[in-house]
């Protein structure tokens, strides 16, 4: 593995290669020195066109527990705000010659597209609505801490589906992991042929009692003024999770940030059901595998600059030629 | 002005030569058949039976073309494209386009107002085409804008347009979307006439789109143009032209919805023609899939249903012409995230070869089809159609049908490098263009037969 991009390009042996290492890591944060010297010497550049608490930390965590060098660059306060390309902006800041690039932009594919500009491993972690990958890893393996297996589950993603990379990440991958999705919320926040991603639709929570796992989505605020929903109240009627509505064998997860009383009922973020902070804590063991596949895994060299460029997805020549009906 | 004055091109010397023995098609003139072509002082003066003429060309000393394995055709005519001038010569200007225009085969072409500024006044239009008259390597019309600025909010002065030589109006990058607004651009064209070409969508269906709606949009996270932001408003606007006896060019149909709406109008009494473009009958939305921004364009690549019906639709004659809608753009604009690229694709360079490859040669079209639908669009303009007919202006295409060639691997004559087609290995290419009576383009490698 090169590059983390999508779960689209990951198969189930790569996710649970990557669950088993990430197992091996969760060790070292339970240690009173929570380091160990796997990627001492290596650059990581966190490189985030978007606000993100919580992501980039735990990247950063994750980095400095491997004692990697972290730089963390945000577009505010730098030339981007001169008008520098994402093109450009990558090829200035290659010239430090990172090993890793982590990348989160509001634009579909840059991850890829930065893959094209320079040598450094690149993460996605998050391109626009696309996907976020290491997101939907530490989902799984969150779930498969608690429950051992995927395989057969019944899970539903709850909420805003159109704007949500998490949702496409994770509808891959649970499904991958043998579960079945079911995806609910506001018709106007679903987009046409969803179902295409290997999910069903559903419209209402009313067969929520099937689902062994419920994961709500964050409902954003800004969302609100495109009026995607009528208000957030009338959305909370019909599509938030509480305690009447979710039964007490089911789990529930979240990505967060939360949004208290809109998408999940205050009292049952903190109850025994909830999994959203062992999801925080699976995020920092799950990017440290990530990071250490990539830049020193069985499977990648151990200088990434020696690395051969790998055929790129974008670079492909289409198919130009429909086959006629 | 008469419609002759509307096309404009630089004073380029007229040719003399003759095509000995040359296959040739021009379906308006029912012609079928191998012939010897002879070109003098760039006005075709005879065909004959194939030999018939080829001493008498010796002894002038005129040029002969051997036409063995070689189809002359009337040259093309394109209604759309974007020359970007003035304002946007990084992408474009109007020597490269028309360059790359005569590269493709084609004559005459109908440059597009949404320039930086926009062509909403007589005097920049008189400007232009003086340019045009400098600079222009094959005929160009010029189509003014319908609304000041494109804001559609205001009329520009259409009939002072006119008189200075627009061939017609259009918002084109835009829709009129007020149907108030066209109306009174509707009701306007009688006294000036001209057509008015409507690049049809709904802002408050398509904003914040960049590929069309549909199962791989909703794979990629990236915002859908639905389908019905194109149809609803031709079918809006076939009902205006219908009522106010307009008449109407629809640019660029995508969708299959939009041809059953033209094809509804027409039948129902509408003065209405139609175009659709290269990369729509050869292209669907499974190509947005790589990110490629070449394939990112407006309106997006449809369903393969859309693709079968815009076929289908060029074929019956619901759609009348082919249309480039030739959009460059500069390398750097384009190598960005696909949501953040400018939307359009080049294709006057690839039109010919690409729908012969995939379109002809398929049994989808009959070649004397092809060579119709691309030259069309000169009489739904208001123009005399390019012939193979003797005393004509000779404006012709000579191409070679066995001809395979990577498109784009020598580069292009466009300024640009955005075709969506880069890279298909395509059957059929352009030899000679012969715009107006001057030779505007001859193939490099084209080994000439001389006397």
């Amino acid at each position: 593995m090169n590059h983390l991009l999508s779960i689209e390009e990951l198969d189930r042996p790569a996710i649970e290669r990557i669950i088993a290492e990430a197992a091996r890591f969760a060790e070292v944060s339970e240690r009173a020195v929570k380091k160990v010297p796997a990627l001492r010497g290596r650059m990581i550049l966190n490189l985030f066109y978007e606000a993100s608490t919580r992501t980039r930390s735990s990247f950063e965590l994750a980095a400095k527990r491997l004692s990697a060098d972290v730089v963390n660059f945000a577009p505010s306060g730098s030339s981007v705000e001169k008008g520098e390309s994402l093109k450009d902006t990558v090829l200035t800041l290659s010239a430090h010659k990172p090993d890793a690039i982590v990348i989160r932009t509001p634009w579909v594919g840059s991850a890829e597209l930065v893959t094209r500009w320079c040598s450094a491993a690149i993460v996605n972690a998050g391109d626009g609505k696309h996907e976020h990958p290491t997101q939907a890893l530490l989902d799984v393996y969150t779930l498969r801490g608690r429950l051992g297996a995927l395989d057969g589950l019944s899970l539903w993603i709850v909420g805003d589906l159109a704007h949500s990379r998490v949702a496409r990440s994770n509808i891959l991958a649970f499904t991958r992991m043998g579960a079945r999705v079911t995806v609910a919320g506001p018709p106007t926040l679903i987009p046409r042929d969803m179902e295409t991603l290997g999910c069903e639709v559903r419209h209402t929570l009313d067969e929520l009692h099937d689902a062994d796992v419920v994961y709500a989505l964050r409902m954003q605020q800004e969302r609100m003024t495109q009026a995607w929903v009528p208000s957030l109240r009338e959305y909370a009627t019909w599509y938030q999770v509480n305690a009447r509505r979710l039964r007490p064998r089911q789990l529930l997860m979240h990505p967060g940030p939360v949004n208290r009383g809109v998408e999940i009922s205050g009292e049952l973020v903190d109850s025994p059901q909830s999994l959203i902070s062992a999801q925080v804590e699976a995020g920092v063991a799950v990017r440290m595998a990530v990071l250490y596949e990539l830049l020193a895994g069985a499977s990648g060299p151990a200088s990434s600059s020696l690395r051969p460029a790998r055929p790129l997805r974008s670079q492909r020549q289409p198919d130009p030629h429909p086959q006629p009906a | 002005m008469r419609p002759d004055d509307l096309l404009v091109h630089r004073a380029q010397p007229r040719c003399d030569l003759l095509f000995n023995d040359v296959h040739v098609i021009d379906p308006r003139m029912r012609v079928d058949q191998r012939l010897d072509v002879l070109v003098r002082d760039g006005h075709i003066v005879d065909l004959s039976e194939p030999g018939a003429l080829i001493s008498e060309a010796q002894a002038a000393g005129i040029e002969v073309m051997s036409g063995e394995g070689r189809h002359l055709l009337p040259a093309f005519f394109d209604p759309h494209v974007h020359l970007r001038t003035p304002g946007q010569e990084h992408k474009e200007d109007l020597e490269t386009g028309t360059r790359a225009a005569a590269a493709g085969g084609y004559a005459a072409i109908v440059a597009m107002p949404n320039t930086d500024p926009v062509l909403d006044s007589a005097p920049l239009l008189r400007s232009l085409r003086a340019a045009a008259a400098r600079e222009a390597n094959v005929s160009v019309a010029f189509l003014a804008a319908i609304t000041q600025g494109l804001r559609g909010e205001e009329l520009t002065e259409m009939a002072e347009l006119r008189a200075e030589g627009a061939l017609g109006f259009t918002d084109d990058g835009k829709p009129v979307s007020s149907a108030g607004m066209l109306r009174k651009a509707l009701q306007y064209q009688r006294l000036c006439g001209g057509v008015l070409a409507l690049h049809e969508e709904d802002p408050s269906l398509s904003a914040g789109g960049s590929m069309r709606e549909g199962p791989v949009a909703a794979t990629l996270g990236l915002t859908g143009i639905p389908s019905v932001s194109e149809s609803t408003m031709v079918a809006r606007d076939a009902e205006l032209a219908l009522y106010e006896g307009a008449r109407v060019h629809f640019q660029h149909l995508s969708t299959a919805a939009s041809v059953q709406a033209v094809s509804a109008a027409k039948a129902a009494g509408a003065r209405l023609s139609a175009e659709v473009s290269p990369h729509h009958l050869l292209l669907t939305e499974d190509a947005v899939r790589c990110l490629d921004t070449r394939m990112k364009m407006n309106p997006p690549l449809g369903s393969e249903q859309d693709r079968r019906a815009l076929i289908d639709g060029l074929r019956s004659g619901v759609i009348d012409c082919v249309a480039t809608d030739h959009a460059p753009h500069a390398r750097e604009e384009k190598e960005v995230p696909f949501e953040q690229a400018p939307m359009g694709t080049t294709g006057l360079e690839t039109a010919f070869a690409a729908m012969h490859t995939k379109l002809v040669l398929t049994g989808e079209l009959s070649l004397g089809t092809l060579v119709q639908r691309l030259t069309a669009g000169a009489e739904l303009f208001g123009l005399a159609p390019f012939t193979v007919a003797r005393g004509q202006s000779a404006n012709l295409a000579l191409v070679d049908l066995n001809a395979r060639w990577v498109a784009g691997e020598h580069g292009w004559e466009s300024r640009s490098q955005n075709c969506c087609l880069a890279g298909e290995l395509l059957s059929g290419r352009v030899l000679l263009t012969i715009a107006d009576g001057g030779i505007a383009y001859r193939q490099r490698a084209f080994a000439v037969v001389r006397s």
